[in-house]
């Protein structure tokens, strides 16, 4: 099957820090694509690449059969959960709205079209009862949805996820992880997940890119979330265990200790 | 001073008729600034510029006084000083911590200017107060027409971008990953918050151009959640503390800022009222589903 985004040795660095090299990727329509790594691993570089907000240093990214462009309308883009100000002067369904249409220019001037738009969207995603709560009182969970819904408002057939279960409650992750593979089975939209924990999302995942330390390994869940794939990424002993279908992963290095180091070396090199 | 007399000094409705034919002008401008203050500060509450508002005022404060003291226009003097303070702005504060911090800079350093050059200045000192206060009074027709000119065209701006403007405002991110052009945008909106700060500096001056810009937008605020009525409120609120307060002024010996500043601080007083009041009533808008059931 064609692939919807496609990456040939696609290399990212910032100065004299690699996050990555010479990666080939195809991601199918339909596929739930994971990204994992610790912090700093370019995991979120990975997304803006894809959004058209990063150049590569080298090699070629495709979306869609083109190369990625800035605010392209095959990416619906699901960011962190960051709560809105109590005040904020919007309402659910003018979140959602936003998605619609809050890129044009002017002043919304078809707002019967527009509004059943928005009424389907919060009924996909189960927030028709919230829809006139002002955004800002609504919960972290129930803020996400309504991300969710805005993201898919282009019928996309790419989603771009960044950690978008992070401080949410587990009920809340399983709901708005749920709601996204709901698009990539019955929409055939590829999602491409960025996030640190696997588990949450681990019943869904088709494949998995994990980003460690300047290198990368791609497949399976299986394949990747090894004892052996993980130490050599590492270059330490890491243990992988497998426990009630969770992976979990023992003997991390501290990812920002890392980064210290990784830091003061370069910093004596230049010396 | 005995009570009496205060209150004639504030209040007084002698020949009231009269009077406002003589103050037409005035009541028209009030009404322009009061649509124009009340549609730019939704924006400034959603990008959370208020402290942003009086920093560009200060310079638009200092750019007048240079503009009296050495006979050129004052109009176009305050519209130098603030469209130059905001453009710094637009430019320099990305973060919001670092837009206060420079904010907090440039404040004091263009009141400063501002004093020396109407310390300087030899003129009249009805003119020097009036910078700070405001003065409204006077408008001739051609200033009528130059501020609706203005006014009319930093609104069609506004409105040309006002659902990315709006999309920016509220979610950066997720509107940059949309292909809204971002920063471009709250550089174009912080020369549009310049050019209004210095027309209402003309009305209320430039200590109490918040009273315009700020005051109204935040007590909408306080009431509803809903975009369009927040800025059919804002708009109406502001037009009602301007001609309001130029009315209630006319009669009385006091400057019109004091009236538009009250006006416009009851009105949101009220506004927190009734907010706080639904609040407690836990009425938001949420359709319960218990409700649904027998």
């Amino acid at each position: 099957m064609k692939s919807v985004v496609s990456l040939s040795g696609a290399s990212l660095k910032f100065g004299q820090r690699t996050l990555w090299e010479d990666l080939d990727l195809d991601i199918r329509p339909g596929e739930f694509f994971a990204v994992l790594g610790p912090n700093g691993s370019g995991k979120t570089s990975f997304l803006k690449v894809l959004l058209g907000l990063q150049k590569l240093h080298a090699g070629q990214a495709i979306l869609g059969g083109r190369p990625v462009e800035r605010g392209s309308r095959l990416i619906g883009y699901i960011p962190q959960q960051k709560s809105f100000p109590a005040d904020t002067p919007m309402r659910a369904r003018d979140i959602v709205g936003l998605g619609v249409d809050g890129h044009r220019w002017g002043l919304r001037l078809s707002a019967a079209k527009t509004n059943r738009r928005i009424d389907e969207l919060l009924e996909v995603v189960g927030a028709t009862e919230y829809a006139k709560v002002p955004v800002g009182q609504l919960s972290g969970g129930e803020q996400q949805r309504l991300r969710v819904a805005q993201a898919l408002a282009t019928d996309p057939q790419v989603l771009l996820c960044d950690e978008p279960l992070l401080s949410l409650d587990l009920h809340h992750q399983q709901a708005v992880s749920a709601l996204i593979n709901k698009q990539c089975r019955e929409q055939d939209s590829a999602v491409v997940f960025v996030t640190h924990e696997i588990n949450p999302v681990i019943d869904y995942v088709d494949r998995v890119l994990y980003l460690a330390g300047g290198r990368f390994k791609v497949g399976t869940p299986e394949d990747v979330m090894t004892t052996e794939v993980l130490s050599d990424l590492y270059e330490s002993n890491v243990e992988v265990i497998r426990a009630n279908g969770r992976i979990v992963v023992v003997g991390l290095p501290d990812a920002t200790t890392h980064h210290h180091t990784h830091d003061h070396e370069l910093a004596r090199e230049v010396a | 001073m005995d009570v009496d007399s205060i209150l004639g000094a504030i209040f007084s409705f002698d020949n009231y008729g009269e009077l406002l034919v003589l103050v037409q002008n005035s009541l028209w401008a009030g009404a322009i600034l009061g649509l124009l203050g009340g549609l730019v500060g939704t924006f400034v509450m959603k990008r959370d510029l208020a402290f942003a508002v009086h920093g560009i005022s200060e310079l638009s404060f200092a750019g007048a006084a240079f503009a009296l003291l050495v006979g050129a226009d004052v109009v176009f003097g305050s519209l130098i000083g603030s469209v130059a303070a905001a453009l710094l702005l637009g430019l320099m504060g990305v973060r919001a911590r670092d837009k206060n911090s420079i904010i907090g800079v440039i404040m004091p350093f263009g009141l400063g200017l501002g004093i020396l050059f109407l310390s300087l200045y030899q003129g009249r000192a009805a003119n020097k107060f009036g910078l700070l206060t405001g003065q409204i009074v006077s408008v001739d027709t051609v200033q009528l027409q130059v501020l609706a000119g203005t006014a009319v065209a930093v609104i069609a701006v506004l409105l040309a971008i006002w659902r990315p403007l709006n999309f920016a405002s509220l979610d950066a991110e997720v509107a940059e990953a949309r292909g809204v052009p971002v920063r471009t945008l709250g550089v174009v909106f912080m020369v549009l918050l310049g050019v209004s700060v210095a027309l209402s500096i003309q009305v209320v001056g430039a200590l109490l151009v918040l009273a315009l810009l700020i005051t109204p937008a935040a007590a909408a605020m306080r009431v509803t959640s809903s975009p369009v009525a927040t800025v059919v409120l804002s708009v109406v609120f502001a037009v009602t503390a301007t001609v309001g307060g130029i009315l209630l002024a006319l009669g009385g010996r006091i400057p019109i800022s004091p009236y538009v500043t009250t006006l416009s601080f009851l009105i949101y007083v009220v506004c927190r009222v009734v907010g706080s009041l639904r609040l407690r009533q836990g009425a938001n808008g949420r359709v319960l589903k218990a409700s649904l059931q027998p």
